[in-house]
């Protein structure tokens, strides 16, 4: 094809992204097809990869593919594999997409679908992928060194200990928030809980299978684990059919969620081959069958998105958490947009697979594109649900009242219609004793996803769909679960074995024992208050996952920056300086709105003081009155971390400002620790394709 | 079509690690071979042993987000 024919059909896909966004962006008072959301995705993604991404590879990094990758020079057929650069691009796109891109976008939708929309499309191509791409191209040049090792060596020890501290505090806030969110999709739902617990013996019989029965045969385990998965969803409504097995099943929020922490504790204990290995195989099949399954649904059902693109919750009102656009929108969506996490996957993992620097384009930039097109589909589930519906499913009582005659009435004044009967119906259809207050964006989400799938492949199956959705959403939450406990496990036998040597042996079980307890204790800490707290917890967890992770990401860009700035690429450090400089802009804002705010549904101090006033008055009932003493330490407890959070930001950035001011000044910064270069022996063959 | 099916069939086992037996084989046999006597230093590892050992390095370290 000649150039200017070229040049033709990337102004056609330009003018029309850009028509797609205004569409989206202009609408207003009517609903508007969900096409348009993928038309202008497709569009944004497509012309920042073949432009920007490529910019970004040739000038920015000087990608050369004649370098010989870590993978080959270390080629051991174990960790360090040259593996093809698809089979790459799926394993990393399986370890970087999460629950995250789903509950972020649905909580966001509070304030309408444009902003979720905007932040997710432009966040994407201009902070995470670019993060993502930088972060795995510069542990590809260091023999896929992790983050944590790359800031000790390259800005300091200071650096180094901010990601350790980060990472770990990510995990503690991120599996008590991922646990809230499966206790209130179980809560009372005898057909979602027996459906989640079966899903643990269900991995164990295909880790048996795997490991002891048929050896290494995955496909025919992860086969057989799927068919029981989808006889466990049907086979759950059977049970809540019954009314001797239901009352198994049926429980209070805080019954499900001692079990939940008795579970992470034996599965972090457990050896990986029976529970966490095997559930990641299921966990990953349904997730990619069913996000595939999504995509193909919203294409042929092409459903009207009925939220408005803003609502008045603009103002920092809104009912499933407090605070403004600015800057909460931002906190509340970072998987999807941009997560500091995929920085810990996109060093130490996955450079070890690369054959050759040419694929770290297509796995870093494209591998965040498809995570954040999860996040679309995410948000257009949320909208094509009727708004008083999607509020009154994800409002918690305390904000609407407990009573549902009191909770429409309320979300209906908002200007969102909805009545007792409608939520009724709903919840008849889906398989539930109630839909009302189901915080925590699973359960909207599976009603979205059911109605989806309802109306393309058949209405008469609702409640299986919704309990399908719940299933492979509770299952790869467990798994984070698991793997996250796993990992704050290792973390802490390393750091208590700086103390006492024996507790870093991974092997010996009391150390084991105890260092899984106290990371379950940490989470569950919050997993426990999470519940207790009648506002739903996650609209205090949530902002807080969102500040850790998203400082996280400020820390791999400021190991970005800093690399940048050092190997004498100063010119082109603000592809990662600007995504730094918003991030930093809108963590420390959210800090100090959710630190000093007035308001007592977003400042932690606020809502700490006016519990204690309404205490000390006897204005609280009495059910109310026993927990705020908790509630109340825990909010001082959120304001320390949250404090905490910044400061360690703060702190990181000043270093590598030092770091890079040292550099212009000729004076002697931590030495550049990229591994030599050596010639790729790939190459010929390349030159011959 | 037979063919397409046939090559995506592959990407799935090696994605899931379904055949990471046969590239451990096929790698050991590209690398352990080397001696001036034509024997191999060590036998490679049963099926069993291999997948143990891989299954269990699989999950050192930080291998899911969120």
């Amino acid at each position: 094809m000649n150039n200017l024919s070229k040049n033709f059909i990337w102004i056609l896909i330009s003018i029309f992204g850009a028509s797609a966004v205004g569409v989206i962006a202009m609408n207003r008072g009517e609903s508007i097809n969900a096409l348009w959301f993928i038309a202008a995705a497709l569009c944004i993604y497509t012309i920042a990869y073949r432009f920007y991404s490529a910019w970004i590879a040739a000038r920015v990094l000087a990608i050369d593919e004649t370098r010989a990758t870590p993978a080959e020079r270390l080629d051991n057929g174990r960790d360090f594999v040259p593996t093809d650069k698809w089979i790459v691009f799926g394993h990393h796109f399986a370890a970087i997409a999460g629950p995250g891109p789903l509950v972020g976008p649905t909580l966001a939708a509070q304030f309408g679908y444009l902003p979720g929309t905007l932040w997710i499309l432009f966040g994407a191509v201009l902070g995470g992928c670019v993060q993502d791409m930088v972060i795995l191209f510069i542990s590809t040049r260091r023999n896929a060194k992790s983050l944590g090792q790359m800031a000790r060596e390259e800005i300091g020890p200071v650096g180094g200990t901010a990601a350790l501290i980060a990472t770990f505090a990510i995990m503690i806030i991120l599996i008590a928030v991922l646990g809230l969110i499966v206790v209130n999709a179980m809560k009372h739902s005898p057909w979602a809980a027996s459906t989640v617990t079966a899903t643990i013996p269900i991995a164990m019989i295909v880790g048996f299978y795997m490991r002891h029965f048929r050896p290494g045969q995955i496909l025919e385990a992860s086969a057989l684990g799927v068919i029981l998965l989808l006889l466990a969803v049907a086979g759950g409504g059977w049970i809540d059919h019954n009314q001797t097995l239901r009352s198994l099943f049926d429980h209070e929020g805080l019954t499900l969620a001692w079990w939940v922490m008795a579970y992470g504790l034996v599965a972090a204990i457990f050896p990986v081959w029976l529970l966490l290995a095997p559930r990641d195989y299921l966990s990953t099949f349904i997730k990619l069958g069913t996000i595939t399954l999504l995509a193909i649904a919203i294409i042929m059902l092409q459903p009207d998105v009925k939220m408005p693109a803003l609502t008045q919750f603009i103002d920092g009102t809104g009912p499933i958490f407090g605070g403004k656009l600015f800057p909460f929108v931002f906190i509340t969506i970072a998987c999807g947009a941009i997560s500091g996490f995929h920085a810990l996957i996109a060093s130490g993992t996955t450079p070890k697979l690369l054959t050759s620097e040419r694929d770290i384009r297509m796995i870093g930039y494209g591998g965040m594109v498809l995570e954040s097109f999860v996040a679309i589909m995410a948000i257009i589930a949320a909208a094509v649900l009727d708004p008083g519906v999607f509020f009154a499913i994800n409002s918690p009582s305390g904000v609407v009242g407990k009573e549902a005659v009191a909770a429409v009435a309320k979300i209906s004044s908002w200007g969102f219609p909805v009545t007792v009967e409608q939520m009724h119906m709903l919840a008849r259809q889906m398989g539930e004793a109630t839909l009302f207050a189901r915080t925590g964006g699973a359960p909207s989400l599976a009603v979205g996803m059911a109605s989806i799938f309802g109306n393309a492949f058949g209405q008469s199956l609702l409640a299986l769909w919704y309990h399908f959705a719940i299933m492979f959403e509770a299952i790869f939450i467990l798994t984070t679960l698991d793997a996250g406990t796993r990992v704050g496990r290792f973390m802490l036998q390393d750091m208590l074995g700086n103390i006492w040597p024996k507790m870093a042996q991974t092997s010996w079980l009391p150390s084991v024992i105890l260092s899984s307890a106290l990371v379950v204790a940490g989470w569950g800490y919050f997993l426990y208050i999470g519940v207790i707290d009648p506002n739903g917890g996650v609209n205090i967890l949530w902002p807080l996952f969102g500040i850790a992770n998203q400082m996280l990401a400020a820390i791999a860009l400021c190991v970005g920056t800093g690399i940048l700035f050092k190997s004498g690429k100063s010119k082109y450090a603000l592809v990662t300086a600007l995504p730094l400089l918003w991030l930093i802009i809108i963590t420390s804002t959210a800090a100090w709105e959710k630190i000093a705010s007035n308001d007592i549904r977003i400042g932690f101090f606020a809502a700490a003081n006016d519990l204690s006033d309404k205490l000390a008055a006897g204005t609280m009932p009495s059910e109310k009155a026993d927990i705020a003493p908790q509630l109340i330490f825990n909010l001082h407890l959120d304001a320390g971390l949250t404090l905490f959070f910044v400061m360690l930001l703060w702190l990181i950035v000043f270093d590598m400002l030092r770091m890079c001011f040292y550099y212009k000044v000729g004076k002697t910064v931590p030495p550049a620790t990229e591994s030599p270069y050596t010639a790729s022996r790939f190459v010929e063959k390349w030159v011959r394709d | 079509m037979l063919r397409k099916l046939k090559s995506l069939w592959q990407i799935v086992r090696r994605l899931s690690g379904d055949d990471a037996y046969e590239q451990y084989l096929k790698h050991f046999d590209a690398h352990h071979q080397a001696h001036s006597d034509n024997s191999s230093c060590h036998a490679p590892l049963s099926k069993e042993m291999f997948f143990r050992q891989w299954q269990d390095d699989k999950w050192e370290g930080v291998k899911r987000c969120c």
